[in-house]
């Protein structure tokens, strides 16, 4: 069964101009994945990947999450998804700043409140630490690098063990030594713990070294396939 | 449960990252509530200062020898088909019937003192000039236990009264007003024209100005022969250890007994009523005082959404529940207005205590005058209930905005 599902998702912008931002778009992505979402600037692929993430609602179209459709679900119930099966990572990190880089890792596992606090503290320290930032723990956003804080942003995102994780430009902000670092660790991620990633990036060069390519132009599905750039 | 927990913890840090702003909204909050308090106290103290007066004036219960409504006449009840309208009752000189059987029985029942008396009125010449006055007839020690004149004696006893069947008591103006003093003879015309000569024994100063220059008192025997009435008693006074309960005493009275029965409450109806008018006023201005300082409240939640949009958007694509933003950002609102109704409550405390030690200087006597304060639980809880609402209020409005936030439209911006 397929892990994320697009079905004719379709987003159009309401405004006296219709901008369609997504176009009749409909795709599979299965577990253990690593896909790139490519395309020009403008091309539709944050548009595409909230769509995806259920952070916005296709105007046709659906989006169906381990085979449910989700178009019609509450917005409590979308939650619920993305709270649990997904793991979400922004080109900016988003971290909460008065919060420690732990504390910031817990949120997601506090609200969710299915493990206890004591099991909560650790698994935020462990994943921290499985990210490099064994001796950052503690330290607020402010007191940390750009590549620190995106891989405080991984590990916020891998905090209740989803089933996948959607990345925008993880490394969009990110010098060439920490993109390098980032994209190691989510390669690690799908190759060593079997995890399903989509991200979007328009470094070619990094899409080339993913398992398939979904390239978008003007918001429609141009290609899909692992043999785009190879 | 764990969310809530959560929810606090966002909630403290954004109120400790805008402290000064919290300090003052705060501070609004605590000064509502501290006047308001201190408004109530002040408001109730004076008027059960009135209240107390009221209760002092006037007998707790006056059972007169008059009926409610008019009597049925035989006549009606003999020519039950004629219609018979305008029947007056024969002048009953007797008053009370079975006054002596009335009064103990009262007394067996009544938590409390009775005076009976026979109130009649004469008319004293002096100089030429003739002076109406109301004397009352009474036992001197049953009238001490239901008046306070007593304690309004300025010459002589009340119990002087028992001591010569000729004695009189009278007002302290209507005295100046014949040009008496103690010892004096007294010429007291009756209804029916007798003139009765009597002693000055003693003189009282009620500080109800037309007590003090029409009325008298008398022995209750004195009066009966004054009147012509032998035995007659038309005023029954009733001071009851309890005076809240004078009307439930007061209706049980008439029922039993018949002759109208009038509680103090009920004498004083008008002005009790004017009371919760008085507490309907208090309590706008209560609530609009505490409106205003729900602004300092609003202000401050918006600022905090406006600044933590961010925060909001993420942790709503997080997997957050819309309702999880508003709550928290109603806690934060509600926890100002905790914060603000605890200094507020103590600041009200201290402002009645300080209030109530204020002594005024009265230009007519020498005790100076402090102002009655009244503390009751009741102040304390409206004030707090309403300011503890309008927090609510002030921070739902900009929490349910920021909660219904697209995080799309955030995220898209700061990238
Ligand atoms: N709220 C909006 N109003 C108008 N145009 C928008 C809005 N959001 C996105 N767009 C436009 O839609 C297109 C797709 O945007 P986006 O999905 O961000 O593309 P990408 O991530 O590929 O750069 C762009 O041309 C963008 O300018
Ligand atoms: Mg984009």
């Amino acid at each position: 069964m397929a892990l994320l599902e697009a079905k004719n998702a379709t987003r159009i912008l309401d405004e006296t101009i219709k901008v369609t931002l997504v176009d009749n778009v409909s795709m599979t992505v299965g577990p253990g994945e690593f896909v790139a979402i490519t395309g020009p600037s403008g091309s539709g692929k944050s548009s595409l990947l909230y769509l995806l993430g259920l952070l916005d609602l296709p105007t046709a179209g659906d989006v169906l999450v381990k085979g449910e459709a989700t178009h019609d679900m509450t917005s409590d119930e979308r939650a619920r998804i993305r709270l649990q099966e997904l793991g979400f990572i922004f080109q900016f990190h988003f971290l909460l700043p008065e919060f420690t880089a732990r504390e910031n890792v817990m949120l997601p596992m506090r609200r969710l409140a299915k493990l206890p606090a004591r099991a909560q503290h650790e698994r935020a320290g462990d994943l921290l630490a499985s990210l490099g930032l064994e001796g950052h723990i503690d330290k607020r956003p402010d007191q940390l690098s750009g590549g620190q804080r995106q891989r405080v942003a991984v590990a916020r995102a891998l905090a209740n063990d989803p089933a996948l994780i959607l990345a925008d430009e993880p490394t969009g902000s990110l010098d060439s030594k920490a993109t390098e670092q980032v994209f190691g660790i989510l390669q690690n991620l799908v190759d060593i713990s079997g995890r399903t990633i989509l991200a979007v990036t328009h470094d070619m060069d990094l899409a080339a070294r993913m398992d398939r390519r979904i390239h978008l132009v003007d918001g429609a599905l141009e290609s899909d396939g692992a043999a785009a750039g190879a | 449960m764990g969310g809530w927990l959560l929810l606090l913890d966002l909630a403290i840090t954004h109120v400790v990252a805008r402290g000064r702003q919290t300090l003052v909204a705060i501070a609004g909050v605590s000064l509502g509530v501290g006047f308001s308090i201190a408004m109530a106290a002040l408001l109730h103290g004076s008027q059960e200062d009135f209240v107390d007066q009221l209760i002092n004036a006037i007998p707790n219960v006056q059972i007169s020898d008059e009926r409610r409504e008019a009597q049925r006449q035989p006549a009606q009840d003999v020519f039950a088909d004629a219609q018979i309208e305008n029947l007056s009752p024969r002048d009953d000189p007797r008053g009370i019937r079975n006054p002596v059987a009335m009064t103990s029985a009262i007394r067996a029942v009544v938590d409390g003192n009775v005076s009976e008396a026979l109130t009649t009125q004469g008319v004293i010449r002096y100089a030429g000039r003739d002076t109406g006055v109301s004397l009352s007839g009474v036992v001197p020690e049953h009238e001490l236990s239901v008046s306070k004149i007593g304690g309004d004696m300025t010459e002589g006893l009340l119990t002087d009264l028992n001591n010569r069947a000729d004695a009189v008591v009278l007002g302290d103006n209507l005295v100046r007003s014949i040009n008496a003093k103690l010892g004096d003879p007294i010429t007291v015309v009756s209804p029916s024209g007798d003139v009765h000569r009597y002693r000055l024994v003693g003189i009282f100063n009620s500080g109800n100005n037309t007590a003090d220059s029409s009325t008298g008192y008398l022995h209750l025997s004195t009066a009966q022969v004054f009147a012509g009435r032998p035995n007659a008693v038309n005023d029954i006074r009733i001071a009851l250890n309890d005076p809240d309960s004078a009307p439930v005493v007061a209706s049980w009275l008439e029922a039993q007994f018949g002759y109208k029965s009038v509680s103090w409450q009920e004498a004083n109806q008008a002005i009790l009523e004017s009371f919760i008018v008085r507490d309907v006023i208090m309590y706008t201005v209560v609530a609009a005082i505490l409106l205003v300082a729900g602004f300092g409240i609003y202000n401050i939640i918006s600022t905090i959404t406006h600044e933590k949009t961010r925060d909001i958007a993420i942790m709503k694509s997080l997997g957050f529940y819309e309702r999880d933003m508003r709550r928290l950002f109603v806690m934060e609102g509600l926890a100002m207005g905790i914060g603000g109704s605890a200094l507020g409550a103590v600041l009200g405390a201290l402002l009645t205590v300080a209030l109530g030690q204020i002594e005024f200087v009265n230009p007519e006597s020498d005790d100076p005058i402090t102002i009655r304060m009244t503390f009751s639980v009741i102040h304390y809880s409206i004030a707090i209930g309403i300011a503890l609402g309008s927090a609510v209020f002030a921070a739902y409005m900009p929490a349910s905005k920021a909660s219904s936030l697209n995080p799309v439209d955030i995220i898209r911006g700061a990238t």
